[in-house]
């Protein structure tokens, strides 16, 4: 075969039915339907990438966000950064709205890959904030409802009778769920964090929360998607460093005076830090 | 809402999820069945006997087929429709098995591409996503190519069981299909993948109908005609 292939001449015969085939192709039923698939796959695919974009923008949003908020236990008022991270979210939901929009009249779980990555990071830091305010877990419904944006104001002001549309977005609960177990981390290391700035009530509180968001993962265990499965194993360590704290405060708190109780964790507090940004 | 209530409000959500893709397993199961039945009547137009009852072997293939559409019904009922793509990777590979069916089917009646209109027709199910149970666009093209490659071993068996014009036309249909095919813009995804092995498949035939050329085969299969 490879004999044949080398040399032009044979081939003649097949290039020349091929040539005049291709010619009476270009206006042939079959190109003319591959040019409309041609046009359907594009418009998805652009649909999909304007989706990532949105989704990476939302990602590193929340990111700035918590790490904003992780400055909450250095300060004495937390108020203000409270406020500002309420800010920075209004942006991110923006976003999501935007996502919202694109997924108008689709199958949203056509594209939930492109975007599932952005919404758990906004879960993580919506629950995080939730938490350092109001102390308790964000539900699903909250989250939800937040997610509510009104478009064509500019047109209602026109045609009064037009009603504003109202887009929402549903994060769906496997999103939640990896969103929240996430979020573990970044109550790991506010824990850690509060006990070195001398602290001493918050790991306690944290310590029980975390415990509590451990025994729903146990609960779901399974029967969650394959992801959650991965997570539980992070979320177990950060238990366990959170318990240890908690532990090391006990035992040396009643015997170190508290002053002195910085300097303890703030050798362990680096070697955490370097683990967790593997993770 | 404490934070053990969220977990069973979850948790629920979650196992109901599961009841409906246990659901969508079972028919895809029996879906799967009758497809490779399909396949089996199907394959025995390679063979040198098969060549001559072909109209024969795509009425029996077409009767089976209305099992797959009852089949097809039964699995539109097990989950909500606008949801086609949550549970879409279950019955992926099977839909994608029946258009090439289908598709084959049609080449070996008419030797035309069939449309995606009329491969939703054969399996009752509509082309655009709105409608409700539809053929998506890339599992149909994943169809076609899985026939191409199909066709490809067709040539060389015809060859054998004597009929050299044959080859000629599938050339020029395959032909046809991969410029179509370059039409197309296509992202690194599976049907990437399988468009990648249509290279192969043209190149196959084309060395068929060298072979015949060569010997004079083709000539003398048209001066039949």
């Amino acid at each position: 075969m490879n004999k044949r292939g080398g040399e032009g001449h044979p081939q003649k015969n097949g290039n020349v039915a091929q040539q005049c085939d291709t010619s009476a192709n270009l206006s042939s039923p079959v190109i003319a339907t591959f040019k409309v698939f041609q046009m359907e796959l594009d418009t998805k695919h652009d649909k999909y990438e304007r989706l990532v974009k949105l989704s990476r923008d939302v990602t590193i949003e929340s990111k700035r966000t918590i790490f904003l908020l992780h400055r909450v236990t250095s300060v004495p008022d937390a108020e203000p950064l409270l406020n500002e991270a309420d800010g920075k979210l209004c942006g991110v939901r923006e976003k999501i709205g935007q996502i919202a929009e694109e997924l108008r009249g689709e199958d949203i779980y056509q594209f939930h890959r492109a975007f599932t990555a952005g919404i758990q990071e906004y879960v993580e830091a919506a629950s995080f904030q939730h938490y350092i305010r109001h102390r308790s877990l964000i539900s699903l419904e909250e989250i939800n409802a937040s997610l509510v944006f009104k478009k064509g104001d500019e047109g209602s002001a026109d045609t009064p009778s037009l009603e504003p549309r109202l887009t929402t977005f549903q994060v769906m609960p496997a999103d939640y769920l990896l969103g929240v177990a996430d979020l573990t981390g970044e109550l790991m290391r506010l824990c850690i964090s509060s006990v070195g700035n001398g602290d001493i009530d918050t790991p306690f509180q944290l310590s029980q929360f975390l415990r509590q968001i451990h025994d729903g993962f146990a609960y779901i265990g399974n029967t969650g998607p394959y992801e959650v499965s991965k997570k539980l194993h992070t979320l177990r360590q950060s238990l366990g460093k959170v318990e240890d704290a908690c532990y090391a405060l006990r035992v040396r708190g009643s015997e170190i005076p508290k002053h002195m109780l910085a300097d303890v964790f703030s050798s362990r507090n680096t070697h955490m830090d370097s683990e967790e940004a593997v993770v | 809402m404490s934070v053990s209530n969220m977990f069973s409000y979850i948790q629920g959500f979650l196992s109901a999820d599961q009841d409906v893709r246990e659901d969508i397993r079972k028919v895809v199961q029996v879906l799967e069945q009758t497809a490779r039945e399909i396949l089996t009547v199907l394959q025995s137009v390679h063979q040198p006997s098969g060549f001559k009852d072909i109209p024969d072997k795509c009425k029996k293939a077409r009767e089976l087929f209305s099992t797959v559409r009852m089949h097809i019904a039964d699995l539109k009922t097990k989950f909500p429709v606008d949801q086609y793509y949550r549970f879409h990777e279950h019955w992926r590979f099977v839909l994608q098995r029946l258009t090439f069916l289908a598709a084959f089917v049609v080449y070996l009646e008419s030797e035309a591409l069939v449309t995606r209109e009329e491969v939703a027709q054969i399996l009752d199910i509509e082309v655009v996503r709105d409608k409700g149970f539809h053929l998506d666009v890339e599992d149909y093209l994943a169809g076609v190519l899985i026939m191409a490659s199909e066709l490809s071993r067709l040539a060389v068996n015809s060859v054998t069981a004597g009929d050299y014009n044959r080859p000629l036309r599938i050339s020029n249909f395959i032909n046809e299909l991969d410029s179509g095919f370059r039409l197309l813009n296509l992202k690194n995804d599976p049907l990437r993948k399988r468009y990648d092995g249509l290279k192969y498949d043209v190149k196959k035939i084309e060395e068929v109908v060298y072979d015949l050329s060569i010997r004079g085969l083709a000539k003398e299969a048209k001066s039949e005609q």
